[in-house]
């Protein structure tokens, strides 16, 4: 996977089969500290203990089409390739946090990517969990809310197509426009 | 910038449409967007999808990521549910997405080079 938020769309994605109904995706950049930071959140079943442990591993899954489960092990492969970390707490009943740290500058850090894609198709799940995305480039931010969106919608629902590619819109702007005025 | 008024415009348009939607007469295409989905591309054709879509202003037809189909090295995988008729085509690719969408989305004829049977054999 050759863009950082391919792996967060996979990420997400197992977030979502723990069946949570709130993914938080918070990216920071920091040209002070050098680093690129990846968290995300969820309110999902959680692991016991002995999963987590494991989880990292690429020969573990509780899948049954495949004996190996890749997702988190590429991502884990992808942060230490730039001299980062990957870490995840858990816990049963109550949600699973992971965090994913890069350098920076780092030539071997693949880039953000396409976010905006991985955003719409996440809330294109038949299982529609909320997402809450926000990016911030050392002091500006940008949020974006789904539940801030259906309020506006009313009974529209957040599936329909034309929501989705204004949404697309919306997050690749909002992020341009703070890495612009840093820049300024 | 897209702004909250676009949003709103986009409200009123789709809640004046509603009424003239058939109860079951939709299209649905499911993408399988699992890791090895996704490391095979499944993104760019998901996105592909949305966008043909809505240029084309197809509000019967809805597409839905899904979990692994257990096929990875022929991902990706796109299905095509029409009634009651299912097709599922893989090694999809933007240019194939295309042509699904054309061929058979629109003109009602299944895109034999894709469809799975070829590649099982
Ligand atoms: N957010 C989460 N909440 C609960 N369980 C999780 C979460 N993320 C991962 N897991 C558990 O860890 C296992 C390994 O995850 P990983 O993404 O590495 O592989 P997978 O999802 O099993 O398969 P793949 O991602 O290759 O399709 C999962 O099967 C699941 O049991
Ligand atoms: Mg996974």
């Amino acid at each position: 996977m050759n863009e950082l938020s391919l792996h967060i769309l996979d990420i997400c994605q197992n977030s979502t089969k723990a069946n949570a109904s709130l993914i938080s995706i918070i990216i920071e950049e920091s040209t002070k500290k050098n680093t690129f930071t990846i968290d995300i959140i969820d309110n999902g079943d959680g692991m016991d203990k002995e999963t987590l442990e494991r989880v990292t591993d690429p020969f573990f899954t509780t899948r049954t089409t495949r004996k190996v489960g890749l997702g988190i092990s590429l991502f884990k492969m992808a942060a230490e390739q730039s001299n980062g970390f990957l870490t995840i707490l858990s816990e049963k009943t109550k949600g699973t946090s992971l965090k994913c740290m890069f350098e920076l500058n780092n030539i071997d850090r693949a880039p953000l990517g396409k976010i905006e894609e991985t955003i719409a198709i996440l809330l294109l799940n038949a299982e529609g969990a909320d997402i809450v995305y926000k990016h911030v480039v050392n002091d500006l931010i940008y949020i974006f809310d789904s539940r801030e969106v259906k309020e506006v919608l009313e009974d529209v629902p957040l599936t329909d197509l034309n929501v989705i590619v204004w949404i697309k819109d919306n997050i690749k702007e909002g992020i341009l426009n703070i890495h612009k005025e840093e820049t300024l | 910038m897209k702004s909250l008024a676009d949003l709103k415009k986009i409200r009123d348009a789709a809640q004046k449409k509603v009424t003239m939607r058939g109860k079951n007469d939709g299209t649905r295409v499911l993408v399988g967007m699992a890791t090895c989905g996704i490391s095979a591309g499944a993104r760019p054709v998901m996105n592909k999808f949305v966008e043909l879509i809505t240029e084309k202003n197809l509000d019967t037809v809805t597409v839905t990521p899904v979990g692994c189909i257990g096929e990875c090295s022929i991902e990706p995988i796109v299905e095509v549910l029409v009634g009651e008729q299912r097709t599922t085509y893989c090694r999809v690719d933007e240019k194939v997405a295309e042509r699904i969408f054309t061929e058979h989305i629109i003109g009602g004829k299944v895109v034999e080079d894709n469809i799975i049977g070829k590649f099982r054999l």
